[in-house]
């Protein structure tokens, strides 16, 4: 009654007040719902074709061809795992990958940081020429040097080692240069002239400061590194022949090549995502550094 | 003033050693990278020069044959159809990369709740490239039981054969492609968010509405991201070789023989290693010229807030 009363009474501030809470809604809740759903729908289709992967990799081979296809496989079936991973020597693919991938992230860590330092501190005879030959080299395609690269390796006798895979890292990678550059430019030049005083080298700057504070722009190279290692394909194709040489990624790539008749696709499947796993992993739990790392090359330079 | 004349040579004598020891310097922190440029880098691009004029099948020796690599290529219909691929290609992807990422971007720079969670999801598929991700898009793509025409039978569509389909195939890729688009969403987004805040309120006060301030004041700011984004993606989809030759083998019947896929044959399956270094010549030149014509242009779109230029 009362509330009714008020309504008659005093019709005007009602309406406004209706006609806020309708500018509300329209101006605030409406916006923010669009951006809910289409965020909703975006993450749909993104995450899709991973789940997609993972029920399939728990299939049995009868239920990977039915259609209209089952989401939930009736039952799960976990072996596809070690399966798929024995088809193949998979483990031995693995240390290959953590051989390859662990040392060229080394050798990546220490020669980029170096020369880095280099470009970022020291104004030698010509340091502005040899940084934007660097700069350059990130424009020249592998490919044009991948051939005689390749003749180079096979000279020496380095085809079918894993060596070709790893040594060029340790001479520096311009992309990670170019990263760490960036980054060391931004830390104040007070603290090397700090350094100094206290008495330390040149190297001992590059050492017991520079590292330390890169630290976060490091952990992106390696994390790239990583990921470059685990994931390429083109150099193990060149460069290893024999299995038991063979990356992940190559192995994965092969993987097919086997079976003469149907693909086996709940093992295919299976044996993707343990390969990818490692990439994932790390990924989610270096996220923010990751993301970081694009915001310094993010082109500040 | 005998004194100031004593110190001066003194001095500069010290100053040129001190220049001595910081090239020394220098060059000792350089090093790898110079002797990597000379072994990796620098050396093979004079031997690809050498090597695209001698016919050399690896396992006998070479023979010098002056121009015959570079007269075959015009006559080469594959070389003609992997470069077909491989331009129709790239330019699909490059712009759809540049626009979804940009649309994307802004999506994710609302400001609202969970937020990053749906970044980490969108960002998720461009840091599993790689074979396993082929892998799965071929089942994706499989006509008879894949996700993908699952879900057009879903609305009633017969999809097509996607991989096995001669029209389908570099659509097929294209959209693979979109699914990687996280990479480009990752680096506007960071533009997105070094966006002073001052530029929008002085916008806000000049009545400027959220359209207005997309146009004149987001857009502009994001211009050298877009440029270096376009710069990037021409160079690296210029490149594509694991998918195709994890999924397609350049099929069917060459559909899907992009650049690289046949360079990488005629080196280490025909060893046609003289040709191949003539491909990859051509390739470095489309990139080299693509590249150029970007940067030309540049000056025309691309703004750069205050004196400083970026080095990209």
């Amino acid at each position: 009654m009362a509330a009714e009363h008020e309504l008659v009474a005093q019709p005007l501030v009602v309406t406004r007040r209706k006609r806020n809470a309708m500018a509300i809604l329209r101006r605030k809740v409406l916006p923010r719902l669009i951006i809910y759903i289409l965020l909703v729908l975006g993450s749909v289709a993104f995450i899709l074709p991973f789940l997609w992967m993972l029920s399939s990799s728990l299939k049995t081979p009868g239920e990977i061809f039915i259609f209209p296809p089952k989401w939930i496989p009736s039952s799960p079936q976990w072996h596809n795992y070690p399966d798929a991973l024995t088809i193949q020597p998979f483990g031995r693919y693995t240390i290959n990958t953590i051989i390859v991938t662990g040392l060229s992230m080394l050798g990546t860590l220490i020669s980029s940081s170096l020369v880095a330092y280099g470009f970022a501190r020291i104004r030698g005879a010509g340091s502005g020429f040899l940084f934007s030959l660097v700069l350059a080299t990130m424009m020249l395609p592998y490919q044009v040097t991948m051939i005689p690269t390749f003749i180079v390796f096979r000279m020496l006798g380095w085809v079918n080692t894993l060596k070709p895979l790893i040594v060029p890292s340790f001479f520096g990678s311009a992309f990670f240069i170019f990263l760490l550059r960036q980054f060391m430019m931004t830390v104040p030049l007070e603290m090397d002239e700090a350094a100094i005083i206290d008495g330390c080298s040149t190297f001992g700057v590059y050492w017991r400061i520079m590292l330390p504070m890169a630290k976060p722009a490091l952990a992106t190279v390696a994390i790239f590194a990583f990921m470059d290692g685990w994931t390429d394909l083109m150099g193990p194709l060149i460069y290893l022949n024999s299995q038991r040489l063979y990356t992940i990624a190559l192995g994965l790539a092969t993987f097919r090549q086997q079976f003469s008749t149907e693909t086996p696709w709940h093992q295919l499947m299976a044996a993707s995502i343990a390969t990818m796993m490692p990439t994932l992993l790390v990924f989610l739990l270096a996220q923010r550094i990751f993301i970081q790392g694009i915001v310094v090359t993010g082109l500040k330079g | 003033m005998p004194s100031a004349a004593n110190k001066t040579p003194a001095l500069q004598k010290r100053k040129s050693a001190l220049r001595r020891r910081r090239n020394l310097y220098f060059y000792l922190f350089i090093s790898p990278w110079i002797v990597g440029f000379i072994i990796f880098r620098g050396g093979p691009l004079l031997a690809a020069i050498w090597l695209s004029f001698v016919k050399w099948e690896i396992v006998t020796p070479p023979v010098f044959v002056g121009l015959a690599n570079w007269k075959a290529m015009p006559h080469d219909p594959l070389f003609w159809q992997s470069l077909k691929v491989t331009f129709l290609y790239t330019f699909s992807v490059v712009p759809l990369g540049i626009v979804f990422g940009f649309l994307l971007a802004l999506l994710m720079n609302q400001n609202v709740r969970g937020v990053t969670v749906f970044r980490t999801i969108y960002y998720l598929p461009s840091v599993t490239s790689g074979v396993a991700i082929a892998m799965l898009w071929l089942w994706i793509f499989n006509p008879d039981f894949g996700l993908l025409n699952y879900f057009l039978s879903l609305i009633g569509i017969h999809g097509p054969a996607w991989l096995f389909d001669v029209r389908w195939v570099l659509p097929a890729f294209i959209i693979m492609s979109l699914w990687g688009v996280g990479g480009t969403m990752i680096i506007y987004l960071a533009g997105l968010q070094g966006i002073p805040t001052q530029l929008y309120e002085a916008a806000e006060i000049d009545g400027a509405n959220g359209w207005a301030k997309l146009l004149h004041v987001t857009i502009p700011m994001m211009t050298p991201i877009v440029f270096f984004n376009l710069v990037m993606s021409v160079i690296s989809t210029f490149q594509v070789f694991s998918s195709a030759f994890v999924m397609t083998q350049g099929g069917p019947m060459n559909a899907s023989l992009f650049y690289v896929l046949y360079l990488f044959r005629n080196a280490f399956q025909y060893f046609e290693m003289g040709y191949a270094a003539c491909l990859a010549w051509v390739l470095f030149a489309i990139i080299g010229v693509c590249t150029l014509i970007i940067f030309a242009t540049s000056d025309r779109w691309v703004y750069y807030e205050g004196a400083a230029r970026g080095i990209i």
